[in-house]
């Protein structure tokens, strides 16, 4: 109806698909047009080797667990920020989105350099036995660090908009505090904590910049994929890189459904 | 009991032993994951004092050139998704047609992929091996390990940012004043300029800013695309990792601390938005609308 007024319409569209089509669409799909160059045989021996698949575990298991953390420092944050006052708070509330505008590259060298023996924080902790500089929990830490704003703002605006009124409604018919949190709070948080898990995890797949700094990226030992895909680049393996990044498109566009899936569940119930 | 904000605020407070330790978590999480963080880079880089913080910034001609590669590259990978953004948010928030869920989950499409991916796509295409990069190659373009890649992986992994800000505040804006102006005679050009734009200003503003910042420190992408030659390819994000690869610290803190006071700004930025945004809405809101 809007388009017999409002202009634009059809040159608008057409721009946008060309424009989506040159820079993401056409790359991505002569991307992995050029992996099934393989035989299904050499694209099987490509993508399922003892280091490609130690690859792709580390990488799975480090971002799991990155977005684990998250969910759990995320709901906390979000909540004290919603719902207490302290000095600082604005401040701190600022300080969430810092890991959205840092480029990884310094999140990875700041971190490296706090988490050695003679750092900062590497002074106290590497005394104590607690290594993360080339360790596993290294690379956890930085996937925690630039995954950390998604539960905190998908969880923040759910909390600040339930209703105060329905806390009282469960006290008044005799819920106590840890009832009404179970039966009237966490309902309404897990959709947004999944949204964020989900995006947390999602990001983390992906990341390289700040994981480079910190870990050893021996293979077999310490590689995430994007390493590997790198590496098999630098050997000029293009159709071999090109499967190993097939195999986490497949993976990140299995993220992609579940983000948007999860987006309609939590409007239906929202 | 007559204020209403009063009785919220004494439902909403916890008791101590649940409120004080969950602010320590808070206060503690936030200091070691990002305060300390952000503290170190500056008490690193100043530490063999400011003249020599200045001589490893512009000293080195190498650390100069990566700095005036990244203030080339990515106004022009902003420019580009910034005009891409608002036609595209213009189309998905004013027009119903089919497919049009499907173009949205599309524009998000490169915030799911690796910037490692991204790059690779474009080094397939356009290395020497490829047959299209062959071929622009042998008639004197050099896209590959060259400026017009850095600015195809920027515009890549930056490219849903303007459009996915900006399609929610127009969204809200509703079509009511552009039909009013077409109906008195606007052209198209006129309608665009003297209501779309203005009406989305801040939403566009907050979209560019956030990525300019991403352009600006965008590392996996232009890692593979570049090949990384030093005074050549290097943008800052590269030459910091080059600087700390050649244990050079104090040199990397440095760029490091460029950039972490360009993420800074844009924070700060994004707040001053962030109210004008809220500010208009309260204003439009204050307004009836009109029946």
């Amino acid at each position: 109806m809007n388009r017999k007024v409002l202009p634009g319409f059809r040159l608008g569209l057409g721009y946008t698909v060309a424009y989506l089509s040159l820079l993401v669409l056409l790359p991505l799909a002569f991307g992995v047009s050029k992996a099934f160059e393989l035989s299904p045989a050499e694209f099987v021996a490509a993508v399922w080797t003892p280091r490609a698949i130690a690859a792709y575990k580390l990488t799975f298991t480090a971002s799991l667990l990155a977005a684990l953390v998250n969910v759990g420092l995320g709901l906390v944050v979000a909540w004290t920020l919603v719902r207490y006052d302290f000095p600082g708070k604005k401040l701190f509330d600022a300080c969430v989105d810092v890991p959205f505008a840092l480029p990884t590259a310094v999140a990875g060298l700041i971190y490296a350099n706090l988490y050695v023996a003679d750092g900062w924080l590497g002074r106290v902790l590497v005394p104590l036995g607690v290594e993360v500089v080339n360790q596993k929990l290294g690379i956890v830490l930085v996937l925690v660090f630039t995954g950390f704003p998604f539960v905190v703002r998908t969880v923040q605006p759910v909390l600040e908009e339930l209703d105060a009124e329905m806390e009282e409604a469960a006290a008044i018919l005799g819920a106590s505090r840890g009832q009404s949190f179970r039966r009237v709070i966490l309902p309404n948080l897990i959709p947004p904590a999944l949204t964020g898990f989900t995006l947390a995890f999602a990001r983390a797949v992906g990341e390289y910049g700040s994981v480079i700094f910190i870990s050893s990226n021996r293979p077999f030992e310490m590689e995430i994929a994007p390493v590997l895909i790198v590496s098999q680049l630098e050997s000029f393996a293009y159709r071999e890189a090109a499967a190993t990044a097939t195999v986490l498109l497949g993976f990140s566009f299995l993220l992609l459904v579940a983000i948007n899936l999860l987006d309609r569940w939590s409007r239906r119930n929202g | 009991m007559a204020d209403p904000s009063q009785r919220g605020a004494r439902t909403r407070t916890d008791p101590a032993y649940i409120r004080l330790p969950l602010i320590a978590v808070t206060v503690g999480t936030l200091g070691l994951l990002i305060v300390v963080p952000l503290a170190s880079v500056f008490v690193q880089a100043f530490s063999a004092g400011i003249p020599a913080y200045f001589r490893a910034l512009f000293g080195n001609a190498e650390t100069r050139h990566s700095i005036f590669l990244t203030l080339a590259v990515a106004p022009v990978a902003v420019a580009l998704n910034t005009v891409f953004g608002m036609v595209a948010a213009y189309v998905i928030a004013r027009f119903r047609f089919a497919g049009r869920t499907l173009l949205m989950t599309l524009i998000d499409l490169p915030f799911s992929v690796s910037p490692i991916v991204a790059g690779l796509v474009f080094v397939l295409i356009f290395g020497q091996q490829a047959a299209l990069g062959g071929w622009l190659q042998a008639h004197g373009y050099q896209v590959i390990f060259a400026p017009p890649a850095l600015v195809l992986a920027t515009a890549f992994v930056t490219f849903p940012f303007v459009a996915r800000e900006l399609i929610p505040v127009l969204e809200a804006n509703g079509p009511e004043e552009e039909l009013a102006a077409r109906s008195l005679g606007a052209s198209g050009w006129q309608m665009f300029t003297h209501i779309t734009l203005p009406n989305v200003k801040w939403g566009l503003l907050y979209g560019v800013i956030l990525c300019n910042a991403r352009a600006m420190g965008e590392f996996g992408a232009i890692y593979v695309v570049s090949g990384r030659i030093a005074g050549k390819t290097d943008t800052m994000p590269l030459r910091v990792e080059k600087l700390f690869q050649e244990y050079d610290n104090p040199a990397a803190m440095a760029v490091a601390s460029l950039l972490t006071m360009v993420a800074l700004v844009t924070l700060f930025l994004k707040v001053l938005v962030e109210r004008q945004m809220r500010a208009q809405k309260a204003r439009s809101a204050e307004v009836p609308a009109a029946e």
